[in-house]
């Protein structure tokens, strides 16, 4: 029977099932009202756990096998050892030999080196990803390849849906750089340090079976534990779980193209003249080129002005930690460290705080860290005239990045987006965006080098900066300027079939993405 | 017929908004178009089109085209093929892009030429967005940043650029190669609204005078009623600095003289150096021919592209010297120079008085002009609204500046 396709609240066309569960389509911001229980995982006993807290197996083969593993299980992993991962895909290719069909991958993100993983999809081992899919494994989807139907989650959404049972992880298989032989784990330590291990919070608490796997065990206590050894099952000890520089960038730059140092000139500019930097103001950006050069020159401002912000969330880079060092922040709360002076600062600095997004991004839960924040800088592959933006597709309609944290972040008070207008021949400024990923009225200012679009609902910040002397259009405008230079593009072609879901951060479905035509 | 094979354009992982294009013609089965775009999706379609199009103008009905398009503009396109064609067919056809209504404007003599940037000739990438860096002048180059064997394609670009690239205002400036190829780059640009020509490695009035010329001839051909194109001679040897204050008057339409110093160094047979000490005779020279003359004389550029500190402090010791600009060969030193050459705020403060008392004048109908009880004459009002404009150019002030001025201040 063909699966009832609905439109939902953003007018998008989305189905009321998605890999064999109901599905509730987006409802609008804060509309969906969430009911019943959170989800528990099975009540273990000390009684079949080692008295001496032992808890390490010979190998990770022998811990799945222990851990029950079997067709249809839910994997999951965490991300923080980014494109030096070597755990992830290890799990695959012992479940590979071991005949094991249609597991479900639950990764907090995806890198390049797990593109490995193709081959399992391939061979039938993986059913589907849930999370994250950059490059080749976005193209496999794209294409149609992949048996299940994707599911795409921010980081916030992530955990809400662990909490609330929408996933239920059979085994999470949680890598550690440092960990002892009861499951205490943390992100600092070790060869493999990558800062903080805060994604695998949920997983631990929420699994049925919990794998700590780690390059360097340590006596116990294992301190100060971001992973909790109440939680965990297993210790497996191997000799690398990830491959250093490229866990951590040995440093993160600012970016050096004219274009770009631009947008973050106009983006230091309108923060300083619509008044919303301010002594105090609470800050995030990312660790991408133009999101540091921003940070720099809020860094100048906040000097020449002699302010202090008061905490800044990370992902934290070498920048954020001049900042907390030289005393133009008050503290770090840190969900990531993206270069070696963040894993650092981390380790030594008692005010960069690693901050599991558990508490920061979760939308159904108590509320919400990125709400009472003040500047939040993202990015964008699309935004449309009514400022609606896309970050997993690119214009062409293939599925090239993960979510992220970005849907989370929108609720900060000012969602400010530095794009480029157009990227080499492709404008990022659409009549409607290929793939919806968080409504325009979360999107507060779009800032590209060629003029600034503030939201027509943000009264409040067009008053604000008249007169500044800022480059203020419309979007539309923004649109007909890029289009007179790059041409008006043509639409990618798409078949009816739905190879992943974006899910909204409360679990309801704001869009799919559908199979490109070949 | 020349060859049958022509390859022009680029391509590479490292090229971005370029295109390689080989052609080859043939007897028959058509236009065949192998297309390899990183934006087929989007714009496959109109790639094709063009193609077509150009291919139809020059008479090709049977030819192979394979494309290695990473993200090229049309116009970029257009110039690649066209450079194609031309290795294989003999024609004096243009395939021009329109030239956008928003390129025809003229400059005057005396417009500040603080920054003029510097973009290499044949890589588009740099030249799309180059007008956004606010500098007062864009410089695009087909001499020493053009290999020798892309001066060909570079010169089609840089026509086709001067048509379709919004330069926001920028003088629109092209530097010529020397001798013969420099006048011969002159058939391919002053059509197309070029606003100055730098000449490179002036020695003498002859070649000026020759550059000069032959832009009159070119004018008087094409019948059109085009803009001024002014000149600015560049000095960069022992000789052409002996011979400053000549070739500084070789011509009306120049406007300036600009020095460049690694060259100039070079000739010396001395180390350039940040302080400059051994170019200061030469320096000094330049500018006062340059006064002597009235034209502006330009500094040459800074090369550390890296150390704006040391910009800084090399744009003071030129503005002391009475240098009225600089070059720049990378976006983040326009900032920095137009900073140091262009008036401080309290130029811009007394400008704003003035601008507001001549229109306060105009709207109650006075002849007279007063600030306080001081008398302005129409110069000092002209010179106090360039400073505002210049202002406002630069993002100092707001354009509607006049409108957030409280009542009471305008009174």
């Amino acid at each position: 029977m063909a699966i009832k396709i609905v439109k939902n609240a953003a007018g998008r066309s989305v189905p009321l099932e998605i890999n064999g569960q109901k599905v509730i389509p987006f409802q609008g911001v804060g509309k969906h009202r969430p009911e019943g229980r959170k989800y528990s995982p099975p009540i273990p006993t000390c009684s079949d756990y080692p008295d001496d807290g032992n808890k390490v197996v010979g190998s990770l083969e022998e811990a799945l096998r222990k851990c029950g593993i079997r067709d249809g299980m839910t994997i999951s992993t965490h991300h923080h050892l980014r494109d030096g991962d070597l755990v992830s895909n290890k799990i695959f290719e012992i479940a590979s030999e071991m005949g094991i069909k249609d597991l479900v991958w639950f990764p907090s993100a995806s890198f390049p080196c797990n593109d490995p993983i193709i081959k399992y999809l391939d061979d039938g081992t993986i059913n589907r990803i849930e999370g994250s899919m950059n490059g080749p494994l976005g193209r496999y989807v794209s294409d149609g390849k992949m048996k299940g139907t994707a599911v795409l989650r921010s980081h916030g959404g992530r955990v809400q849906a662990i909490q609330d049972g929408e996933v239920k992880i059979d085994i999470a298989v949680l890598a550690a750089p440092t960990a002892d032989s009861y499951g205490n784990a943390k992100g600092t330590g070790g060869k493999s340090a990558c800062g903080v291990i805060g994604y695998a919070k949920a997983d631990s608490m929420y699994a049925t079976k919990v794998i700590v796997v780690t390059d360097n065990l340590i006596d116990l206590p294992c301190f100060p534990m971001e992973i909790e050894g109440n939680y965990v099952d297993y210790v497996v000890v191997v000799d690398k779980i990830g491959i250093p520089e490229k866990i951590v960038s040995g440093t993160t730059q600012i970016t050096k193209s004219p274009d770009r140092l631009l947008i973050a000139d106009l983006t230091a500019a309108f923060l300083e003249k619509s008044g919303i930097l301010k002594d105090g103001v609470t800050m995030q950006a990312g660790a991408g080129g133009t999101s540091l050069a921003i940070a720099v020159f809020v860094d100048e401002i906040l000097k020449k002005k002699g302010w202090k912000s008061k905490f800044g969330f990370g992902g934290s880079t070498k920048y954020m930690v001049k900042m907390l060092e030289e005393g133009q922040m008050g503290f770090i709360l840190d969900a990531q460290a993206f270069d070696l002076d963040a894993v650092k600062s981390v380790e030594n600095n008692p005010n960069h705080i690693p901050f599991p997004v558990f508490n920061a991004y979760n939308y159904h839960s108590k509320g919400n860290l990125t709400s009472m924040m003040d500047i939040m800088i993202l990015g964008a592959t699309e935004v449309d005239l009514n400022f609606n933006g896309n970050v997993v597709t690119h214009s062409d309609g293939y599925l090239l990045h993960g979510i992220g944290g970005w849907q989370n972040c929108l609720h900060a008070r000012n969602v400010i987006l530095p794009i480029p207008l157009f990227r080499d021949r492709i404008p990022v400024i659409v009549d409607e965006v290929t793939t919806l990923c968080g409504p325009g009225e979360l999107i507060d200012v779009i800032i590209t080098e060629r003029g600034i679009a503030i939201n027509p609902l943000r009264t409040d910040l067009i008053d604000s900066v008249k007169g500044s002397g800022l480059p203020i259009k419309t979007l539309k405008e923004l649109k007909d300027e890029a289009e007179k230079i790059c041409g008006k593009p043509q639409k990618p072609l798409f078949d009816e079939e739905i190879v992943a879901a974006i899910k909204w951060v409360d679990g309801t479905v704001i869009d799919v993405v559908r199979k490109i035509k070949q | 017929m020349k060859k049958s094979i022509a390859i022009a354009g680029n391509s590479g992982s490292k090229i971005r908004s370029d295109c390689e294009i080989t052609l080859e013609l043939k007897n028959g089965g058509g236009i065949i178009i192998d297309l390899n775009s990183k934006v087929k999706v989007l714009y496959g379609e109109s790639i094709k089109e063009l193609t077509v199009e150009i291919l139809k103008f020059y008479g090709i009905k049977n030819a192979n085209v394979k494309i290695t398009d990473t993200g090229a503009l049309p116009f970029v396109i257009a110039a690649r093929l066209e450079c194609a064609v031309k290795q294989l067919i003999n024609t004096d056809l243009e395939y021009l892009p329109e030239f956008i209504s928003e390129n025809a404007y003229s400059t005057t003599r005396d417009r500040f030429r603080f920054s003029r940037l510097y973009l290499p000739g044949n890589t588009p990438g740099l030249m799309i967005n180059a007008g956004l860096h606010s500098a007062d002048g864009i410089i695009l180059d087909l001499e020493d940043s053009v290999a020798p064997e892309k001066k060909d394609e570079a010169r089609i670009l840089v026509r086709n650029a001067l048509r379709q690239i919004n330069f926001l205002g920028a003088e629109r400036m092209v530097r010529i190669n020397q001798g013969e190829k420099g006048l011969e780059d002159l058939h391919f640009i002053i059509a197309h609204n070029v606003n100055l020509i730098l000449i490179p490695k002036c020695e003498s009035t002859d070649y000026v005078k020759r550059v000069d010329q032959e832009i009159t001839k070119i004018k008087s051909t094409l019948k059109l009623n085009l803009n001024n194109t002014f000149l600015m001679p560049i000095i960069e040897s022992a000789l052409g600095i002996e011979n400053a204050f000549d070739i500084a008057r070789a011509s009306e339409n120049i406007v300036g003289m600009a020095i460049g110093l690694e060259d100039y160094t070079a000739d010396l047979g001395v180390q350039r150096t940040k302080e400059g000490r051994e170019s200061l005779y030469a320096r000094t020279r330049l500018v006062n021919a340059s006064k002597a003359a009235g034209i502006q004389p330009i500094d040459s550029v800074f090369s550390d592209v890296g150390d704006m500190e040391a910009l800084k402090q090399n744009v003071v010791i030129s503005k002391a010297l009475g240098f009225e600009g600089m070059g720049c060969i990378h976006p983040r030193q326009i900032p920095v120079i137009r900073q140091g050459f262009s008036p401080d705020e309290a130029e811009i403060e007394k400008s704003k008085k003035i601008v507001l008392a001549y229109t306060d004048a105009k709207n109650k109908g006075l002849g007279v002009v007063a600030l306080g009880s001081k008398m302005i004459d129409p110069p000092v009002v002209a010179r106090a609204q360039k400073t505002i404009d210049l202002a406002i150019r630069m993002r100092f002030i707001s354009s509607d500046w006049i409108d957030h001025i409280p009542t009471e201040e305008k009174l």
